[in-house]
């Protein structure tokens, strides 16, 4: 993207406040993640004394059932979240890319075939799929494999929209004279039709980031998966585990995490709404 | 007719593929869940003979045949209603499933229902009122509430509605002083108390995608030629929104309710699971826990069969509702 064109999104982006606060959202997560746990190192072990205690300077949000800061778990738990969310949206990508652009471009049995089975995929109900595959794994699963599974229960629906979104590129004219030229097909897809279809990849890639963050509160609140360090799906199982609901002194315990989530993914979503408004320039409004 | 006939087979299809896909990851990936159970029974001091014995008393096949004569055998046991036994609760998968289904069905069928209207009055209104503050704001809540767990929002409701206030029960399908041996008027309005709070969670986190549909699909039915010759003629406003747009505008909703209906038992996972609701949401994530693995592929597969059925009903459905669609 040239700089007149970001200087233009920027523009854009500056003119409505809710896209300014979902970049802000999103920042500052970045920034919890990726500097945070500098500042707050992860200290899991009990300080039986200081159960529960209530807000304060040294303790911002409190401790929980075993002494432990909150505000700590909940700045080294946005790592895990993010990183879980941003590999799953990687690999969805990926796949929902390579089958959408293959069945759109190369057509005929090939491109049948494929949607046969994304149709077949999509019918599959993705949570419980989830539960099932994690369920038959017996050892413990590391992040890329947590993502990679996320990953590949729910490309379906996005595979689809980018091979409608291909079909329509494809119709244009700039692709009609570029196949007069006998350009070739690789030429087609790798110069022509990629670079047209960027701005879906990006909001596909933010449609597959909520989802990534949705499957992991899901595997990790029910307590499918298990792991030896802290990510806020766990912390909510954690909290829940110790009847957190009914303990008036545990509430801000389990809520810290869950505000983060629902922060996170409206953040994600006004991004998501400021993009396409970006791309789309139908959509804009004029003010 | 052949187009029915096309459309069955491919749900036979996709079920087939359920099934085929919990076979595979139970029995074939390595380490599969049939393999540690033979070793758990033979490290508990049975000789291997005893071990699979044991075992093909909880799957529906026996675990030593070859791999393709299992495949079969599960096959068998899927439609002839054996889905082998739970370790778990020691009773058979589908006695467990018959015990589970009506409570999904029961709490599911009705916040649909009310998503469903709610979704469409709300999503009409907005597409006649779109640009404005209201439109705005109910268009971000569709967004965000579609992309919350249904447990973080249940959290909230439970915390104020259950624990704070006390107006509802958090959990359970009754209350604890009623028999639910005993039909009567008291274990009907117990269950429909307890059932309040996962019907809220369930109709607020759904509603959102109701009224995104609703609203596009009004929006484009607003443009056709038809509205503007209504308006032509001189139609009140409130007739034209009834009878020529409203009606059309639902037309696509239809199939999508039916869709949603065959997701019910998928979609509730984490509502149930919450308020510890009976239904088969509740049974998976507790036979995951366990490790139950006949009960795991039972409550899948369920899932899956719903989701198909729904499906086909649905693409017959549009065909009778919209004379416009026309099947080759």
């Amino acid at each position: 993207m040239s700089f007149k064109r970001l200087m233009s999104a920027f523009k854009i982006i500056s003119k409505k406040p809710s896209s300014i606060f979902g970049f802000v959202i999103l920042l500052s997560f970045i920034l919890m993640a990726t500097v945070g746990p500098l500042f707050f190192s992860l200290d899991l072990r009990a300080y039986p004394a200081k159960r529960y205690l209530p807000p304060s300077l040294e303790h911002p949000l409190g401790t929980d059932f075993a002494g432990r800061d909150v505000l700590m778990q909940i700045i080294n738990g946005s790592r895990e979240a993010l990183l879980i969310a941003i590999l799953t949206g990687a690999v969805t990508l990926l796949i929902a890319t390579l089958i959408g652009v293959s069945s759109g471009m190369l057509g005929g049995l090939l491109d049948e075939a494929l949607m046969r089975v994304t149709e077949i995929f999509l019918m599959i109900p993705q949570y419980p799929l989830l539960l099932l595959i994690a369920a038959s794994i017996s050892r413990e699963l590391n992040l890329f494999e947590v993502s990679f599974i996320i990953g590949i229960v729910q490309w379906p629906a996005i595979a689809r929209a980018t091979r409608s979104q291909v079909l329509a590129i494809r119709e244009r004219p700039f692709i009609e004279a570029a196949r007069c030229l006998n350009l070739g097909r690789l030429h087609i897809i790798f110069r022509e039709i990629i670079p047209n279809l960027m701005p879906y990849l990006v909001m596909n890639f933010f449609l597959a980031l909520t989802g990534g963050i949705y499957a992991q509160v899901v595997l990790f609140s029910l307590g499918i998966l298990r792991f030896t360090s802290i990510n806020w799906g766990m912390m909510i199982n954690i909290a829940l585990g110790e009847s957190a609901l009914i303990n008036q002194k545990a509430w801000i315990y389990l809520f810290s995490p869950i505000v983060c989530i629902v922060l996170l993914q409206t953040g994600l979503i006004l991004i998501s709404s400021a993009l396409e408004e970006i791309f789309n320039p139908r959509l804009r409004t004029e003010e | 007719m052949k187009w029915v006939v096309r459309k069955g087979l491919l749900s036979l299809f996709t079920l087939l593929c359920s099934i085929t896909i919990t076979f595979f990851l139970f029995r074939i990936i390595p380490g599969n869940p049939v393999d540690i159970m033979i070793l758990e029974y033979m490290r508990g001091g049975d000789s291997y003979e005893e071990a699979l014995t044991k075992v093909s008393r909880i799957i529906p096949f026996l675990p030593n045949k070859p791999i393709h004569e299992q495949y079969v055998d599960f096959l068998k046991g899927v439609f002839t209603g054996n889905l082998g036994y739970s370790i778990w609760l020691a009773t058979p998968v589908t006695k467990i499933l018959g015990y589970a289904i009506p409570w999904t069905i029961f709490a599911v069928s009705i916040s649909l229902i009310i998503s469903f209207l709610l979704g469409i009055v709300i999503g009409m209104y907005t597409a006649y009122k779109r640009g404005s503050i209201i439109d705005k704001v109910l268009s971000f809540y569709s967004s965000v509430s579609t992309a919350t767990p249904q447990n973080v929002l249940g959290f909230f409701i439970i915390w104020i509605l259950a624990v704070q206030l006390r107006l509802f029960p958090s959990s359970g399908p009754y209350g604890p002083n009623v028999d639910p041996k005993v039909f009567n008027l008291e274990f009907l309005l117990s269950v429909l108390y307890h059932a309040i709070l996962p019907i809220l969670t369930y109709v607020l986190t759904s509603l959102g995608g109701w009224i995104l549909t609703m609203k596009s699909s009004t929006v484009s039915v607003l443009g056709e030629n038809y509205v503007t010759a209504a308006e032509a003629r001189g139609l009140k406003d409130r007739r034209i929104a009834l009878s020529y747009v409203g009606r059309n505008a639902i037309l696509p909703l239809f199939t999508r309710f039916a869709i949603s209906l065959g997701f019910m038992f998928g979609g509730v996972l984490l509502i149930e699971n919450l308020f510890l609701y009976p239904g088969i949401g509740r049974y998976l994530n507790l036979a995951v826990n366990y490790r139950d693995y006949s009960l795991i592929s039972g409550c899948f597969l369920i899932t899956s069969v719903a989701v198909v059925a729904a499906n086909f009903i649905a693409d017959l459905l549009y065909g009778k509702l919209d004379p416009r669609v026309k099947f080759d």
